[in-house]
């Protein structure tokens, strides 16, 4: 029998999984990461990108509640750039290309420096559960652990079988075995399974690139970092000796090395090869079981779907600074190896193109998240909590975002605190859980910013506003970044109100509005109002009425932001307000919706199958009208709740 | 979706229900609205708007200073009100179209329309009734959105359904490349002329909205003419109609002394009953007028009821009268059941439900209510008027759109916005969103997936 009980077992070392041990550990739990291959930590199996709307924007707030992504993204990017600037703050996100091997050295570097955090080898077979209750986990060689709760983040890898082309085999990832032994153990807890799909594109050498037929994409002129005012040491201190001479940099950055990515277009004769070929794709002759996500579809669903464009985006990533692997976004595919070769050389840039690694499909078993509740534990076995792909998401980002919570939920429960849930108002991170626990998932979920109907609310630039104060709280954010925080909160209320006290005559203010004061104007304004207008920014207005001291960038933009677009920020504040009392109302889990007499049959089949926590969870749930929420609303105040 | 949190108003007095209508309000607006909308006058020493008491004043349009009735008001601040919360209550001297012009006024500053039972609700949840008025709500409740949601989906598979399904795919195309735009920076999302969509969607609201508010298809329930010979028992059908107990409401003039409308509310779903002159062909002059009016009411009425006289032999003017329903919704009745039948009527429209019913004694009328709901639920009696807003939430629902649309299309289109950047295609999708959400209580849907559904559908997303 194990010697001793871990407070928190992570099953998965990928972006859940460490974000979750990393949590749970620096809030005092004592904590076990256990993963497969030690080698192979915080591995990024697809994309080399981290960030994009939606998911940057969860970066900022796993960063902003004491995270690591951000962080290590800053340490180890070969490129990042900022997305939407000119659509509005709201979308404005972050994307960094990462340099895959840097960013899971420096993870691992950041697991294995952390207190109360044992990093262990070992492929976890079965869970240990007593009185459904969670009690440890058993690896294959027969070593049983104990532990107060247990987060499951395995990714692909449950059941993971890769098919290209007419092979197909168990795997997690290409190259890794697949956990056969756990989908089992789940299946007989009574775990309801599910099966999921995705596809990888293929790597190619980059020393068989033309790159004078690509277009060049480079990375910002300034400094830009996920991290919120933390002073990051790049882990490349003398980058430029370590960059690859072959990729061609017309003009490197001065603040930091980066490396450009390479945009080419797929053409008929490519879409023609992926035609006569389509018998010989899983995918599209249905041989995968499960849903594939349809924001990237394999080029031979976009060819098959859209057969009238004639050419599609092909982006080719650089791995990291010193490897010569490519990336080619935008190729995922099922096609067996020969055909991806083919496909390929029929893009100019690439006609010699050797792979490196072909591109394939997996598929792999989920557990639907009806089983969860919002903390991330499962209903069916108290302390077992699930993040990430496991939940039937997709990506990095938000597999982190999950394993976050569920480190912080299991290490609150161990130590008797009450749970962490966010509210759609406050985070993305929010919408994510609420959206997995009260949605079927019929494709890996991804984060979007259409999913946020708070969109104006969380943004980029006040996601330490919104969740640095709970991170000082549940202890993952420093006093000093706290108080930084603060200061920028203060600051901004502040200079809001001393904007509005500075009177500002029309002929001044007529220097900044390009042209005569339009009618409003000609009485003079004051200085808010002026920042209001579509064409003054701060700055401007920081000239013509100087603040008593000049103010960080970061925070003269959130003023900025918080004056223009006051009044939609109230509007979404009140749509807010109006729901608060329904998402504050609870419903007891063991709730008896049968004897809520008048649902309607669709109504109490979804409430009995998602089991929502609150009353604002059930309205959302699909196939629960208003009408069945007024019955509910009836029936639990009746019985006194 | 529903809340509690915000402040609901409706006609809380039945259908045309005498010559009385109350809008009522209840939530944290209460008193702001009406404040708004009703000005006291002759208050002598007594302090405006003090709570619980009553006032008398004017109702008038905040916007363009008209007035729209006297009433009666009084604000109950809460708690020690139905609801708990504060109340307001106007109570509108005037016609059924004053009531409504009230009640769209209420909703135009800031209140939602209240949900069958809604006050009733409130009041429970806050603990103002208790368990046995509990069971009444959810009586109340599952009785009201049945029909409600029935009528509903019968008006929406009118016209004005697919109206208001056109604008909304087209919001749903503008929005749709909004967000694919926003969340798909990389990817070649084909351009959309916004400015000009929007434009066209706000001139398909206008008209619609126009209609409304013009009274032209203002309605406020489905046009059931009686049609038959003289002496069959029109009119007397008619009053026994009304005399049931939920019935009688108000006694609208007639447009002619031939005709006479009567407003009745079935079961919550408003009718207006309209007796028609007896058509005869024998006619004098003065008569056949009358007649021509009948035929035109029966050409606009959504339901038919032919009345035949089953003590007496079918007569060649019963045929006739039943050709010109032509392919109505009609329904059949036989009266004066209380003495022997000699009609053979089933040789009159066969194809229909014939009703036999006694207008004197009673004997049928449930029948015949229940005749008339099924063709009502059944779709059958519903116009197909392109314009017709009938619902006081729908023409509100209408405007709110419109409102949305316009500061979405001045975002797009406004001089100083476009001469620098547009730098808010975010708050483009708010306000889309917005438009959306405000149609979608006309339509029954919500903004959700369904943009998704048509970013991933329109565009090949593949970054």
């Amino acid at each position: 029998m194990p010697d001793r009980t871990y407070d928190v077992i992570v099953v998965g070392a990928g972006h859940a999984g460490c974000e979750a041990a990393l949590a749970a550990a620096r809030m005092g739990a004592s904590t076990l990461l256990l993963t497969m291959n030690l080698d192979l930590v915080a591995q990024m199996p697809c994309n080399p990108s981290i960030g994009g709307p939606g998911k940057g924007h969860l970066v900022r707030e796993i960063d902003a509640l004491g995270g690591e992504m951000g962080r290590n993204t800053d340490r180890t990017f070969i490129q990042i750039r900022m997305l939407n600037l000119s659509k509005g703050p709201a979308v404005r996100a972050l994307r960094a290309q990462a340099d895959k091997r840097l960013y899971s050295l420096s993870m691992k570097h950041t697991l294995e420096h952390t207190p109360n955090l044992d990093c262990v080898q070992g492929t976890t077979e079965r869970l240990l559960v007593k009185d459904d209750r969670i009690a440890g986990v058993v690896t294959q060689l027969g070593r049983a652990y104990a532990g107060r709760t247990v987060i499951l983040t395995t990714g692909t890898f449950l059941a993971g079988r890769i098919l290209s082309g007419e092979s197909s085999y168990d795997a997690g990832r290409a190259g890794e075995f697949s956990s056969v032994g756990l989908s089992g153990c789940l299946r007989g807890l009574g775990f309801e399974l599910g099966r999921l799909q995705t596809n990888t594109p293929p790597r190619v050498d980059a020393r068989t690139v033309d790159y004078a037929l690509t277009q060049p994409q480079t990375g910002c002129e300034s400094p830009l970092y996920f991290g919120h005012g933390t002073e990051v040491d790049p882990l490349i201190i003398d980058g430029v000796a370590w960059l690859n001479p072959v990729f061609p940099v017309t003009q490197q950055t001065q603040w930091r090395p980066q490396l450009p990515c390479y945009l080419v277009q797929t053409n008929e004769l490519t879409h023609q090869v992926v035609r006569q070929h389509l018998d010989r794709s899983p995918i599209a002759t249905g041989a995968v079981a499960g849903a594939g996500p349809r924001y990237c579809p394999s080029i031979e669903e976009k060819i098959l779907r859209f057969p009238d464009k004639r050419s599609h985006q092909v982006f080719l990533e650089p791995e990291g600074f010193a490897t010569s692997e490519v990336y080619v976004q935008g190729f995922f595919t099922s096609l067996p190896e020969d055909v991806q070769l083919a496909m390929l050389r029929t893009i100019p840039a690439l006609a010699t193109a050797r792979i490196i690694r072909p591109g394939y499909a997996i598929e792999y078993d989920f557990v639907p998240p009806v089983q969860t509740s919002a903390t991330l534990e499962t209903r069916r076995i108290a302390g077992l909590f699930l993040a990430g792909q496991i939940n039937g998401t997709s990506g990095y980002e938000e597999a982190a975002a999950q394993g976050l919570l569920a480190g912080i939920n299991a290490a609150r429960q161990v130590q008797g605190r009450p749970a962490v849930i966010l509210g759609r108002d406050q985070a993305y991170m929010g919408v994510l859980v609420d959206d997995i626990v009260t949605k079927d998932i019929s494709e890996p979920y991804r984060m979007l910013t259409a999913r946020a109907e708070y969109r104006l609310l969380l943004r980029h630039d006040n996601a330490d506003v919104r969740l640095s104060p709970l991170g000082h709280e549940l202890g993952l954010v420093s006093a000093t970044r706290h108080a930084k925080v603060e200061d920028k909160c203060q600051s901004t209320q502040s200079e809001l109100a001393r904007l509005e006290r500075t009177w500002i005559s029309p002929t001044v203010a007529a220097t900044v509005l390009q042209g005569a004061a339009p009618d409003e104007l000609r009485n003079g304004v004051n200085a808010l109002q002026l920042l209001r207008r579509p064409e003054v920014d701060y700055n401007q207005v920081a000239l013509l009425a100087p603040p008593p001291e000049s103010l960080p960038p970061e925070v003269s933009e959130h003023i900025a932001i918080e004056a223009k677009y006051q009044g939609y920020i109230d509007k979404q504040r009140e749509e807010v307000e109006r729901q608060a009392r329904l998402e504050r109302w609870q419903l007891p889990p063991d709730w008896d919706y049968g004897r809520v007499l008048g649902l309607r049959a669709e109504a109490l089949e979804k409430l009995l199958r998602f089991r929502p926590a609150t009353v604002g969870q059930a309205s959302r749930i699909y196939g629960v009208n208003p009408a069945d929420i007024s019955l509910l609303l009836v029936h639990l105040r009746r019985t006194g709740r | 979706m529903l809340s509690l949190d915000d402040t609901i108003s409706a006609i809380s007095t039945p259908v045309g229900d005498g010559g009385i209508g109350i809008v009522r309000l209840s939530g944290p607006q209460s008193e702001a609205i009406l404040r708004r909308l009703c000005r006291p006058v002759r208050l002598g020493r007594r302090r405006p708007f003090e709570s619980h008491r009553m006032f008398y004043g004017h109702v008038f349009d905040p916007e363009s200073a008209e007035v729209i009735d006297e009433v009666l008001a009084v604000l109950m601040r809460a708690p020690t009100t139905y609801t708990r919360e504060d109340v307001a209550e106007i109570h509108c001297h005037g016609s059924i179209v004053a009531l409504n012009r009230v009640l769209a006024l209420t909703l135009r500053c800031g209140a939602r329309l209240a949900q069958p039972g809604e006050f009733t609700l409130r009041a429970f949840v806050n603990g103002r009734i208790d368990l046995a008025q509990a069971e009444a709500v959810l009586d109340l409740i599952r009785a009201k959105t049945d029909a409600g949601q029935r009528l509903a989906m019968r008006q929406l598979q009118g016209a004005l359904s697919e109206h208001a399904a056109e604008i909304r795919s087209q919001l749903i195309t503008a929005l749709a490349h909004v967000e694919a735009s926003l969340d798909f920076p990389d990817d070649e999302i084909p351009s959309l002329d916004i400015a000009s969509a929007l434009h066209e969607v706000e001139a398909q609201l206008g008209r619609l909205i126009e209609g409304a508010s013009k009274g032209m298809v203002y309605r406020n329930g489905l046009r059931v003419a009686i049609v038959g010979r003289p002496n069959v028992g029109k009119s007397s059908l008619l009053n026994a109609l009304l005399r049931t107990d939920r019935a009688i409401v108000t006694h609208l003039p007639g447009t002619t002394r031939d005709t006479l409308e009567e407003m009745l509310n079935l079961r919550g779903v408003p009718l207006v009953l309209v007796d028609t002159a007896g058509i005869a062909s024998s006619a004098g002059l003065v008569e056949s007028l009358g007649i021509e009016r009948s035929c035109r009411e029966l050409e606009t009425a959504d339901l038919v009821i032919l009345v035949l006289d089953g003590s007496q032999v079918l007569q060649s003017e019963d045929f006739r009268i039943a050709s010109l329903i032509g392919n109505k919704a009609a329904i059949v009745v036989v009266n004066k059941m209380d003495i022997p039948l000699m009609a053979e009527h089933e040789r009159i429209l066969p194809e229909l439900s014939h009703i036999c019913l006694s207008a004197l004694t009673g004997v049928g009328l449930n029948e015949l209510e229940e005749a008339i709901l099924a063709v009502v639920f059944a779709g059958g009696a519903i116009s197909s008027d392109p314009l017709l807003v009938s619902n006081p939430r729908h023409v509100d629902a209408l405007r709110r759109t419109l409102d949305h649309v316009s500061s979405a299309a001045a975002l797009q289109s406004s001089g100083a916005v476009a001469s620098i950047r547009c730098d808010c295609e975010d708050i483009l999708a708010f306000s889309l969103r917005a438009a959306v959400t405000a149609l979608g209580e006309i339509t029954g849907e919500t903004v959700g997936e369904d943009v998704l559904d048509a970013v991933f559908a329109e565009f090949c997303i593949g970054k």
